[in-house]
């Protein structure tokens, strides 16, 4: 710490430049390290070490502060907004053809299952009435009923699979892929869903059956599932390779 | 002969400068996570007075279609921005600072004495210590600020898993308004001080710099009879109050 003392008008000079060279040196070596971090390779969409920090906070938040039991807020029917918003239309190519859909389950490589939309209605119902939040910043109080995707593990024989880290969804057109977390897919809220509103999911929300995950930004709710899959390494993920953060937890 | 005085230790001044461009950081890429969802405005009904912000705004910017790089600097420079926030604030509390910083008791009055003054509206000021009245209500602001940005920060980043703190600032959409809010306040304490800054002068801004002040010593008194003028530099000189 300085003492106050009395001293010369020179030496006052002296230790004013030998301050502010300091100050300046800092501020240049400032700007060299934001021309470096700006100048680095980008790692799907994102500057490097930028998305080193993305992962990083994943770690952070997936392993020690998110408890995969903690469920999103649940609202009362009479909060849900009128009128449900679309977002996004990738992977809903206009040339589907609804009636011969069916979800391709890969549960290995050569063990292919195609379920029917009857077959996954058959499956016990789940409804969740949640604030759904888009990537963008808006939100909004949705209506949804499906499968809980842990009672189809248990229907299917998934316990393997589940044990696994990720799983792929992909649309019929393949035009659209997310990729999440078996805990994030294994949570009690995440939903095959095939109601909106208590009514058959609409042409332009994903039917016949879409991904419903409320401990996700809205990019993860998939629309439209042609193929699920699983591994142990990340699937391909749309948003993630255009610069967004890979997990998208809430 | 001159007096320095110590003003600012060199952590603070490590804190201060470290905060400035980290925070313009932090609000440069929040500005581009606005964007996408730039639904606020002041005004009534129809009428909008201010819309946040204008396309012009956001042009000369180049705001526009960078949502993903604005979360990526965003929820990295954070750590940053919250960790040197943190240090600053257990700093001010080990080395006692806070009491020079935080408000004391007559601090509310006393702040409006120091607006009338700086508005040529009132001659003299009240005695104070390191900081004015007003300056304590600001810097003790930036510091409620600072949490108040890192809490509702939180709140929206992760909504389920700190669904309780969510809650309390009144769910997601309040706690959005609230993050936004702070930040424009950051932006008004910025263009604040810095007009203080400049107004204070030089001795002032350097300080925040060196970390000394300097000040003249007053001539000794008339009363001495052997008074030599360009003797004062190697003659001891009786110690008076600083400030009279």
């Amino acid at each position: 710490m300085l003492a106050e003392k009395n001293v010369t008008q020179k030496e006052i000079t002296k230790r004013t430049i030998v301050a502010f060279l300091i100050f300046f040196a800092l501020i240049a070596a400032g700007i060299f390290g934001w021309q470096l971090l700006t100048d680095q390779p980008k790692d799907n969409g994102a500057l490097k070490p930028l998305r080193t920090i993305l992962n990083a906070n994943e770690n952070i938040f997936k392993n020690y502060v998110f408890d995969s039991t903690d469920l999103s807020r649940k609202y009362s029917s009479s909060a849900v907004a009128p009128r449900t918003r679309v977002n996004g239309d990738a992977g809903m190519s206009a040339d589907f053809d609804p009636a011969k859909w069916k979800l391709e389950l890969v549960r290995r490589p050569g063990d292919t299952l195609f379920i029917s939309l009857d077959e996954i209605k058959a499956l016990p119902k789940t409804e969740i009435i949640f604030d759904f939040k888009c990537i963008e910043g808006w939100n909004q109080i949705t209506h949804w009923g499906g499968v809980k995707f842990s009672d189809f593990v248990k229907k299917y024989n998934l316990d393997e699979q589940a044990k696994m880290q990720y799983t792929s969804l992909i649309t019929p057109d393949k035009e659209y892929y997310v990729g999440i977390d078996n805990k994030s897919i294994l949570h009690p809220q995440t939903i095959l869903c095939y109601e909106m509103n208590d009514k058959p999911l609409p042409m332009n929300q994903g039917y016949p059956l879409r991904l419903i995950i409320p401990v996700k930004y809205g990019v993860k709710h998939l629309k439209r599932i042609g193929t699920i899959t699983f591994s142990n390494t990340r699937p391909r993920d749309y948003w993630f390779e255009r610069g967004y953060d890979y997990y998208c937890g809430l | 002969m001159k007096k320095i005085i110590p003003k600012h230790s060199l952590a603070i001044r490590w804190f201060h400068w470290i905060n400035f461009p980290i925070l313009a950081i932090m609000i440069w890429s929040g500005l581009l996570i606005y964007w996408a969802n730039d639904v606020y405005r002041v005004g009534w009904g129809d009428t909008t007075i201010l819309k946040f912000f204008p396309d012009s705004f956001n042009k000369a910017l180049n705001i526009p279609y960078r949502l993903a790089e604005g979360m990526s600097f965003h929820f990295v420079f954070m750590w940053i921005f919250a960790i040197n926030g943190l240090l600053y604030f257990l700093y001010l509390l080990f080395s006692k600072e806070y009491k020079l910083i935080f408000p004391h008791k007559k601090a509310l009055k006393e702040s409006w004495l120091v607006i009338l003054h700086d508005l040529h509206l009132r001659k003299g000021l009240p005695p104070q210590k390191k900081y004015n009245a007003a300056q304590r209500i600001a810097y003790t602001g930036v510091i409620v600020m600072g949490f108040g940005s890192i809490i509702t920060g939180l709140a929206i980043y992760k909504p389920v898993q700190f669904k309780t703190l969510c809650y309390l600032l009144g769910g997601y959409e309040w706690a959005r308004i609230e993050h936004f809010i702070i930040t424009i306040l950051f932006v008004l304490f910025f263009l604040v001080h810095v007009i203080q800054v400049i107004l204070a002068g030089w001795n002032n801004f350097r300080a925040m710099i060196t970390g000394f002040e300097v000040k003249k010593i007053p001539p000794p008194p008339t009363t001495e009879i052997f008074e030599d003028e360009n003797n004062n530099d190697t003659q001891p000189i009786p110690t008076l109050p600083v400030n009279p």
